[in-house]
């Protein structure tokens, strides 16, 4: 079980993870602390591992930099539930072993500070005595996360894991 | 059934037809990096390959905080230094005079090609889709394993296709239609999708104003933007193509489109777009007024000649109000602005001229804000604490507005000032 931290539509990686930070930060768990700084002090301070974002359409707009899907990941992220993602973002959550989950339903009746659990196996996000489905990734994404991201899986396909 | 420009272009570098939706397996021609190739050389070092796939393939261009403001973003530049060294990689742009922003010199040199496929560290990198590229942006581990493996997956994207007719009025310019599209089709109107411009206002487009709305595709959510690759590109590129497998591609006129949208110039008129989100469009009438801290002119959006041009016509013998940051996007437009005189007349304005860089526009350096600040900007970007401190404003807007801005500390009708 983990707390929801509920945000709006078009939540962009600069208020993930500030533009400012992007050539000075260079250590994952350092990254992890300033997550969401300029979107909710609240979280940057307090989520804690296995907690979930849920989030409207459009999450993860903006820049390209990775630092957004890593300061999440290393904070512990269960998963970024939204009704749709920006394109980058995306896959550099992908890429970096977070999970992201498109739930409409889950989008608009999960509130701020909500318990949720998530049952990968069964696709299917468990809150306030209610389950809501999600697709599973396609087959060729799904080897990617299995692997545990993208570099995992270039080193396997290279040979070289 | 006709194809899109992504379903042919897609299709051609994978060497089979491909329509939207399928996921393809691609070799990029060009793999751009900027001031993060440092960061993103140590994760290729953690896949474990000795050596990049295709080194002629790489280039890097050294931008987003030069010279280096601080002793960490000076060790990202050695970072990338070194590595182009060590792997043999031709094409770095340093912070010599030769330099410049890198969506401005990977298409002033001849690295943007009509048909080739370009990825970027940068989200920007759909600005090369002016020359007919398909260009897209990308995270720092995908670069890497492009490096490693020389290949990348996509989707092939649906497409959208937004045809323009007409002409702009006089103070009104391509920063105002992009930010009004943006404004109606908002942040998310091209998620995942190869946005195409077709029509005769874009034919009569410049090539300069051309990459300005490619550029701002992303804003957009778009993955790449386009457009046709004309007489216009062809004379921009010759005698100095970096590469020799380009091929003008477009979409057949009976193609089909997720999304198809109309505009005609003579209906735009300048506007903004308000804090905190691109898509938060106003016109100028609506925010006039609103005080101001700080005019930038500059980015890879408008800090080309056109753009410095069009803002000292503004200024000429008059003076700004705010401190007015100027950062041309290349030495070349630097060189070129200094020649005709426009940087003399943005000077006698009483504007600061720095080297070209990316500056203010990622809360780097060089202009950044204070809490409570506000800043009219000609950068692609508003978002919250995108220029320094979270409790600052950003306004986007057109070189014209910017100028006209700046000289009345306030925000201000560039018609007013014509």
């Amino acid at each position: 079980m983990g707390r929801v931290w509920k945000y709006g539509d078009d939540v962009n990686t600069d208020v993930i993870f500030p533009g400012k930070y992007t050539y000075t930060i260079k250590e994952r768990s350092e990254m992890a602390e300033h997550a969401c700084e300029d979107l909710d002090p609240e979280f940057t301070k307090n989520a804690k591992p296995g907690d979930i974002i849920v989030a409207g359409k459009n999450w993860g707009c903006g820049s390209s930099r990775e630092q957004a899907a890593i300061c999440l990941k290393e904070r512990g992220i269960a998963a970024i539930v939204a009704k749709s993602f920006a394109r980058i973002h995306y896959r550099n959550c992908l890429n970096e072993g977070l999970a992201t989950i498109v739930c409409p339903e889950a989008c608009d009746e999960l509130k701020m500070g909500d318990e949720a659990e998530i049952d990968f196996k069964r696709g299917v996000i468990k809150a306030n005595g209610k389950e809501y489905p999600f697709p599973p990734y396609p087959e060729f994404v799904q080897g990617l996360i299995n692997d545990g991201g993208l570099i995992p899986h270039v080193k396997k396909e290279l040979g070289l894991a | 059934m006709g194809k899109t420009f992504a379903e042919k272009v897609l299709g051609r570098a994978a060497g089979y037809e491909v329509k939207a939706n399928e996921v393809v397996t691609v070799e990029p021609d060009v793999c751009m990096s900027h001031d993060n190739g440092g960061p993103i050389s140590r994760t290729f070092k953690k896949i474990g390959v000795e050596k990049v796939k295709y080194p002629e393939r790489i280039c890097f261009v050294l931008d987003h905080a030069v010279p280096a403001p601080t002793s960490a973003h000076a060790v990202n530049h050695k970072e990338v230094r070194e590595f182009a060294a060590e792997q043999g990689i031709p094409h770095l742009y340093d912070i010599m005079s030769g330099g410049g922003v890198c969506h401005q010199k990977i298409c002033e040199e001849g690295y943007a090609l009509p048909g080739l496929v370009m990825v970027g560290s940068d989200s920007h990198t759909c600005t090369y889709g002016a020359y007919g590229a398909f260009s897209t942006g990308i995270g720092r581990s995908e670069m890497a394993a492009v490096w490693a493996t020389g290949k990348i997956w996509f989707k092939v994207p649906e497409s959208m296709k937004v045809v323009v007719t007409g002409k702009f009025k006089p103070g009104v310019s391509t920063k105002d239609f992009i930010l009004k599209l943006i404004g109606d089709v908002k942040a998310d109107g091209a998620d995942y999708m190869s946005v195409e411009f077709h029509g005769p206002g874009i034919e009569d487009m410049s090539i300069s104003e051309r990459m300005t709305i490619c550029n701002m595709g992303i804003e957009f959510g778009a993955k790449n933007a386009v457009c046709k690759p004309d007489q216009k590109v062809l004379d921009a590129i010759k005698g100095k193509e970096k590469y020799s497998n380009w091929e003008c591609i477009w979409a057949d006129g009976d193609a089909v489109y997720a999304k198809e949208v109309h505009y005609d110039l003579g209906d735009i008129e300048p506007c903004v777009a308000k804090p905190h989100t691109v898509d938060n469009w106003a016109p100028v009438s609506e925010v006039k007024g609103t005080k101001i801290h700080e005019a930038f002119l500059g980015s890879c959006t408008n800090g080309r000649i056109e753009d410095l041009r069009l803002a000292a016509g503004i200024l000429k013998d008059k003076k700004v109000a705010v401190r007015t940051v100027v950062i041309p996007a290349s030495w070349i437009v630097y060189r070129q602005a200094m020649r005709e005189g426009v940087l003399d007349t943005l000077l006698d304005a009483g504007c600061v001229i720095c080297n070209p860089g990316c500056g203010p526009c990622m809360g780097n350096h060089e202009g950044i804000l204070a809490p409570g600040e506000t800043a009219i900007s000609t950068a692609n970007r508003n978002f919250k604490g995108r220029m320094g401190d979270k409790d600052s404003f950003i306004y986007l807007a057109s070189p014209m507005t910017v100028a006209a801005s700046a000289i009345k500390g306030e925000i201000t009708d560039p018609r007013e000032a014509l």
